[in-house]
């Protein structure tokens, strides 16, 4: 999808009439906003779009968009979503699901959703916590965590959402934060250029149970030292001032080095268009807590058939060679006999 | 082909077909011995030949369970008549089986003095040890009471397929072509359509070796002295018209098929594989070229959330399941009342709970059609009652849905599924218009004048809201599981409105007892007992009513297609009568509602057998309810 030199629409079209009730200082207000300011740049109508969500707060999303949407079940936003975009290739879907909507009660809606590469825009809002029940461990939430559920700390292992996705080779796959609206807005515009099932995980802050989960890492402070920035077709470095770097060792390992140490031309290059997902998934498993350097941007974004056009593909070519369907010859269809009078 | 007992052409011309009216032959083996499609083509030919029929393939769950055990016996059951009929028949007239394991499953269900064909080759101590059998039964007098023929059937398909150089071993496998052949040539039926359909079938040497056996039982049967003579039935009286034979489950796809056309929709068909409803996926599946889409999901409930995005999106979105299925996507049904969207759930029901009994036959799921889901969440339950009907059944279901914004559960069975019968075909200008419009402009006027669209605003007639789909400039808005306010379709946690939103949704599924055809007896209106049926005991209550009354007793007779709600004036005809019997495949789930709802003093007849009702036991039931009755 191209961006049109003049927008269909401005950000206030794609406003609903509906009050936002999430938590005063809920990091989404900030991915909410990021998409209503990106809407109108995309040069689509909100007619023609539609936010499907399950439950949790950020599933209250579609309700604040001035578009069809559906606020669904849990877990099952990807099961409906791939429902409308299969029905009606010529639709703009999106995703809005939460870790535990996506990663929890509907793992195997999403991992599907993506298997398939069904046209859909999925935002993971990624707070490592239960918000709407009101604080209970979630599936990404660390080892050790004390929450409502877990006075002992929570011994699940988690998932690491990019992991998942890239393990259900997923077609393209991105990390975003909810504090850096320029970075979402990028983000989201190559999620929703690329067709097919589009992947992206936002870290987003729950202010009132899981306050500072990713601030070690998206702070102001930590930013420069924590935050990996992937840009395609360059070498990977960090850091104030890009002194630090990634590599790839001889044992296949990514390690993080200091630049002035191996030297440029040792560096990793990026490479999000690379067929094979190993080297996405090596950078999604790059950082194994909220304290360590991390990568954010475009893991992998790969051409692959999408599943609403290849389904209507199969019912035009049958129709170009059955001709449109005939329900005289169907009932005939099976051998029949006369009966006289 | 051996020729030991050749007749002479005098002797020949004395063996004229005997004409019978009917006949119910049942073909059993084991699982590998391709006993369902022998009793299929006897079937089709059976159909092209214009005879009235109802078949009944009954088979284990296992896809091969221990050869030669009575656990993996497969039969498959057909009532070939020159009149009308309904049933597959209580008691095969034929039993054909292929070895000892089939004799024991299924020996007791034929009639006394029935024709008992039996595959001598199988009967080796080996085969009946592992049938359970410590003598050989046709050693002794243990099968006196039938006609036993013995049919050497797996050494002369050998024979016959020999010279074309198939191995024993394989020539085994021809063995049930060498069966239907022989029958064929017993009740006098062409074997040309089945040599043609071989020729599309199979190819190469075991096209010829099922050719070779086909012929060889046929002659087999011409030339030996084991059977008299031939016999005929004559094709069957039925109305004028052009024929097809179909099962239900094929039906069914045919009527979403149709629905599709007549509702000028897409079909989408969300659904996950699960016995004995996955032939209407792959029956549509097949049909692209009418515009329907079908996506295998990943489960039950992606599936149902498939069909509903679908319907959200103006698609005719419908999933098919069985029991299991039923309660996977209870969830989504649930959201499907709240959304007030149109989606149509088919249950081929089976026997129950859990994995239950997966290809056995049973109507357990009405309780779960009519209470399955979460909040008061009522909607319209439609119950196919002949495989052919299955066909009307879905065009209904999808009118319902589609006139009045609602999911509708669609209940048809296993028995209905697989089972099959000659359907008149309709005419398809004369189907039903049942194309409801979209919405298309706004539909209300704001205080400060600016023209809105409320997505809740209800059609006073029929209380269904309005269908805007995607795409359409205007009309955006949002739906969800959250109570919505009246009209605006705001979220709303107003105590008043909500009471208002459950009255509602109540009122609409209710006053759709408006827009179905009343409730008519069958039979006697001065009987004193009345059948209440509904789904597919159908044929065995349409057999013992026509019994009972020819043996001039007074019965009547109601049956329901519309379960929820059901006609208005039901209950005031139950009333009439003295004893009101309902007829269930479940231990009386439609009886226990219409005690409720009429305060009638109902008698459930109940059979959990995994099996339909045989005619008999429904004559039986009506007798006593008179015996019973005459005694207070």
């Amino acid at each position: 999808m191209t961006d049109t030199a003049v927008p269909l629409t401005t950000k206030k079209d794609w406003v609903s009439d509906q009050e936002v009730r999430w938590c005063p200082g809920c990091g989404d207000y900030g991915v909410m906003h990021a998409v209503q300011a990106l809407m109108p740049e995309l040069g689509i109508n909100t007619e023609n779009t539609v936010f499907i969500s399950g439950i949790g707060c950020s599933s209250r999303f579609p309700y604040y968009m001035n578009t069809y949407g559906m606020h669904s079940i849990h877990g099952r936003a990807p099961a409906v979503a791939t429902g409308v975009a299969v029905a009606r290739p010529d639709l703009d879907v999106w995703v809005v699901t939460g870790d535990g909507d996506a990663l929890s009660i509907g793992g195997n809606h999403l991992i599907h959703a993506l298997r398939r590469n069904v046209n859909l825009t999925i935002l993971l809002f990624n707070n490592r916590i239960y918000g709407l029940t009101k604080g209970q461990y979630s599936p990404t939430s660390e080892q050790g965590k004390v929450t409502k559920s877990t006075p002992f700390g929570s011994i699940d292992h988690p998932f690491n959402p990019l992991s998942l996705a890239l393990g259900a080779e997923a077609s393209f796959v991105a990390r975003t934060h909810d504090l850096d609206r320029k970075h979402m807005m990028a983000t989201f515009r190559a999620a929703h250029a690329h067709k097919g099932a589009s992947f992206v995980e936002i870290y987003q802050n729950c202010n009132v149970f899981n306050d500072g989960a990713y601030d070690a890492v998206t702070g102001k402070q930590a930013r420069a030292e924590n935050m990996i920035d992937l840009v395609h077709g360059q070498p990977i470095r960090f850091g104030a001032e890009g002194h630090k770097g990634v590599i790839m060792g001889t044992d296949g390992q990514l390690r993080i080095v200091e630049v002035a140490e191996v030297g440029e031309a040792a560096l990793l290059v990026h490479d999000a268009q690379r067929h094979d997902p190993g080297l996405a998934f090596a950078l999604a498993r790059l950082s194994h807590d909220d304290h360590s350097p991390t990568p954010f941007g475009i893991f992998r974004d790969v051409e692959r058939g999408d599943y609403g056009t290849m389904v209507a593909d199969q019912v035009l070519a049958a129709s170009q060679k059955k001709g449109p369907g005939d329900l005289g010859a169907l009932l005939r269809s099976g051998g029949t006999w006369h009966v006289s009078a | 082909m051996t020729d030991t007992h050749s007749l002479t052409d005098t002797e020949r011309q004395d063996r004229q077909p005997e004409q019978i009216s009917h006949v119910v032959v049942r073909f059993a083996g084991d699982s590998g011995d391709g006993m369902q499609l022998t009793g299929d083509r006897f079937t089709s030919v059976s159909a092209l030949f214009g005879n009235d029929l109802s078949t009944f393939p009954d088979y284990p769950a296992e896809i091969r369970a221990p050869a030669g055990t009575v656990n993996g016996v497969s039969s498959f059951q057909v009532h070939i008549s020159d009149h009308d009929i309904t049933t597959p028949g209580d008691a095969p007239n034929v039993l054909v089986v292929m070895n000892p394991a089939a004799l024991k499953a299924d020996l007791h269900r034929l009639e006394q003095n029935g024709l008992l064909i039996v595959n001598s080759d199988a009967f080796e101590t080996r085969d009946l040890e592992k049938a359970g059998y410590d003598h050989n039964p046709l050693h002794d007098d243990y099968l006196a009471a039938y006609r036993v023929v013995e049919v050497p059937m797996t050494s002369l398909t050998q024979l016959a397929t020999e010279p074309l150089g198939v191995k024993p071993r394989d020539a085994e496998r021809s063995k049930n072509f060498f069966a239907l052949g022989l029958v064929s040539w017993l009740y006098s039926r062409p074997i040309e359509p089945t040599v043609e359909w071989i020729g599309t079938r199979f190819k190469d040497l075991v096209k010829d070796s099922n050719l070779a056996a086909l012929r060889a039982g046929f002659n087999f049967g011409e030339t030996s002295e084991l059977f008299d003579h031939p016999y005929q039935v004559k094709p069957a009286q039925l109305p004028p018209g052009e024929y097809t034979n179909i099962t239900g489950n094929v039906a069914l796809a045919w009527g979403l098929i149709a629905a599709g056309q007549l509702a000028k929709l897409p079909v989408f068909l969300g659904t996950y594989p699960i016995t004995p409803a996955s032939d209407i996926l792959h029956e549509l599946s097949k049909h692209k070229h009418f515009g329907v889409r079908t996506v295998q999901a990943e489960d039950e409930i992606a599936a149902a959330g498939m069909a509903l995005g679908a319907a959200f999106a103006g698609h005719l979105g419908i999933t098919t399941t069985s029991g299991p299925g039923v309660a996977l996507k209870s969830e989504t049904t649930s959201l499907a009342v709240s959304l007030e969207l149109p989606f149509v759930l088919v249950d081929v029901q089976r026997g129950g709970p859990s994995t239950g009994l997966p290809t056995k036959t049973e109507a357990a799921d009405l309780n779960i059609a009519m209470f399955g889901r979460h909040g008061e969440a009522p909607l319209p339950i439609v119950a196919a009652y002949s495989p052919a009907q299955c066909f009307d059944a879905a065009i209904e279901a999808c009118r319902i849905a589609l006139k009045y914004r609602t999911p509708v559960i669609l209940l048809s069975d296993g028995y209905l599924a697989n089972g099959s019968e000659p359907w008149l075909l309709p005419d398809p200008a004369t189907l039903p218009d049942i194309s409801v419009p979209f919405q298309t402009a706004t539909n209300h006027v704001a205080e400060d004048g600016t023209a809105e669209f409320w997505p809740y605003l209800r059609d006073p007639e029929t209380l269904a809201r309005p269908w805007a789909i995607p795409g359409t400039p205007g009309l955006q808005h949002r739906v969800g599981g959250i109570e919505k306010e009246d009209g605006t379709g705001n979220i709303s946690y107003s105590p008043e409105n909500h009471t208002k939103m459950v009255h509602l949704r109540q009122a609409k599924i209710d006053g759709i007892a408006n827009d179905i055809p009343l409730a008519t007896i069958t039979g006697d209106a001065d009987a004193e007992v009345c059948l209440l049926g509904w789904g597919s005991t159908w044929a065995a209550i349409d057999a013992a009513v026509q019994r009972t009354r020819r043996a001039g007793t007074k019965v009547a007779w109601i049956h329901l297609t519309h379960v929820n709600p059901m006609p208005p004036n039901l209950g005031g005809l139950l009333k009439t009568f003295k004893h009101v019997l309902v007829p269930e495949l479940n231990l009386g789930q439609l009886c226990r509602l219409v005690r409720a709802d009429y305060l009638v003093d109902a008698k459930a007849i109940t059979k959990v057998q995994g099996l339909p009702f045989t005619s008999a036991e429904l004559e039986n039931a009506i007798q006593e309810a008179l015996t019973q009755g005459a005694g207070k």
